[in-house]
């Protein structure tokens, strides 16, 4: 009867608008067992990593379909540096060119799924992470 | 730890408040040093069903207080699966407008489908909050559950809000639930059936028995999302407040909320060493199994399984024999 869960955060930053595949993976990691807290659409970075450390999340899954996530995703790692919680892993997903994800990989995210990778890939990741 | 909570550090206020929602040990520590510092915040309860729009109105409650310079948290409450154990925690999603504000906390939290865990982690997260010196702490429960009422025994103000067009809406609300509202808020006020909302809770608190000393709750038409209403919504809990204060009752509830408190944990550990028992003990199980098989009645079975606590138990009192007959 262990009642310690995992928590994810699920963010859309930046103006894209559609978020969908985000609810979709929100939803399927429900499904999974773990605690999802969805932030919704067009936010800052300043926004989700706030959002994150209040949350005491372990996990943060950016997405973003406008193509904006090369100057996003980092400014994420980067604030939660800064506020000393490094320790709150990022991941993403969305309309990711693979040539851009070594870029991001450096930059501090864990690992990114591009469209077509299915939830299950997102679980087992995070299960084994 | 504890020096940084008083200070006000988010993340140690995080941690602390997942340690508390994990029943880790050290929550409990943490606790015993922050309870003298506890006691300065107001406790607002707002709950209701599903679509009631108790979110944006929490996010324009938010903004008021703000406004007054009060620092104000916010703990939203949705339901965790009881098939898998996850939630999906959305109520963030329209205070997200308050997500840089130093002055604001908003965090939420699963049901996670404990017996009573659900009072505790509130209680205790509650605890620290106060501490470390938010003047006001909102919790948004949906009414589904018990968690509406687990939260009412918690706070001093409880506010429930429904919306017009919702079929008959006093049958909606479940019994129980209209019984513990302090303030009734009819949310979405610009939508047509209004009055008619009005009057039905109207008609329902003519039935109350309710003596002169008594808090006649006030219901109030809200439109959140132009923010319509919210100063009278805060003028309302501040009224409340004040004849909590002025009759005795804030001392009392304070009071019940120590019981309530100790009764859960008391009832949290119990419900544990069940759970064990009847997993983890070969001759418990086997009973269970035999009364599946129709062998043997369930109250012997319970009254074997709790001889280990040597407690007077109801069937002692009966004179009842070992075998469960007579």
């Amino acid at each position: 009867m262990s009642n310690i869960k995992t928590r994810i955060l699920i963010a859309k930053p930046g103006l894209d608008g559609h978020d969908r595949g985000a609810k979709f993976i929100a939803r399927a990691l429900r499904d999974a067992g773990f605690e999802v807290i969805y932030t919704g659409l067009r936010q800052t970075p300043e926004a989700i990593a706030s959002a994150a450390i209040q949350e005491d999340v372990q996990w943060v899954g950016l997405s973003c379909l406008s193509g904006a996530h090369n100057s996003l995703f980092p400014k994420v790692v980067e604030i939660l540096k800064q506020r000393k919680a490094e320790d709150i892993k990022v991941f993403g997903g969305g309309v990711i060119p693979s040539d851009d994800i070594p870029g991001l990989k450096e930059a501090g995210i864990k690992e990114i799924f591009t469209p077509g990778a299915t939830s299950k890939s997102v679980i087992d990741y995070i299960n084994s992470n | 730890m504890v020096q940084k909570i008083l200070a006000g550090d988010i993340r140690s206020i995080a941690r602390a408040i997942t340690l508390a929602e994990n029943e880790d040990y050290q929550a409990v520590e943490l606790l015993r040093y922050l309870y003298p510092h506890t006691g300065r915040s107001y406790l607002v309860g707002i709950t209701g069903p599903p679509g009631a729009g108790k979110s944006t109105l929490v996010d324009r409650m938010i903004a008021y207080y703000r406004k007054l310079g009060l620092k104000v948290a916010i703990i939203g409450i949705d339901p965790s699966s009881t098939f898998t154990g996850g939630a999906l925690l959305g109520d963030r999603v329209r205070m997200q407008a308050h997500a840089t504000d130093s002055g604001v906390f908003i965090r939420s939290m699963g049901s996670r489908g404990h017996l009573g865990g659900l009072a505790v982690a509130t209680a205790d997260s509650a605890k620290i909050l106060d501490a470390a010196g938010y003047d006001i702490i909102i919790f948004e429960t949906v009414g589904i559950g018990q968690s509406e009422i687990e939260v009412a025994s918690q706070v001093d103000t409880t506010v429930l809000v429904t919306v017009p067009g919702l079929g008959d809406d006093i049958q909606v609300l479940k019994a129980g639930t209209m019984e513990i509202a302090d303030i009734f808020v009819v949310n979405k006020a610009d939508r047509d059936g209004v009055e008619k909302s009005v009057m039905a809770i109207e008609q329902l608190l003519s039935t109350w028995d309710m003596t002169e000393d008594d808090f006649i709750p006030p219901i109030l038409k809200v439109t959140a999302k132009d923010n319509i209403g919210i100063g009278e919504l805060a003028q309302a809990i501040e009224h409340h407040k004040k004849y909590l204060h002025d009759s005795g009752r804030f001392e009392i509830r304070r009071r019940n909320r120590a019981v309530t408190e100790v009764r859960t944990l008391i009832l949290n550990q119990l419900d544990k060493w069940a759970h064990d028992k009847m997993t983890k003990d070969i001759t418990t199980r086997d009973n269970i199994e035999e009364v599946y098989l129709k062998l043997i009645d369930p109250h012997t079975v319970a009254r074997e399984a709790l001889r280990e606590l040597e407690l007077e138990t109801m069937w002692d009192k009966w004179g009842q024999g070992a075998d469960g007959g007579g």
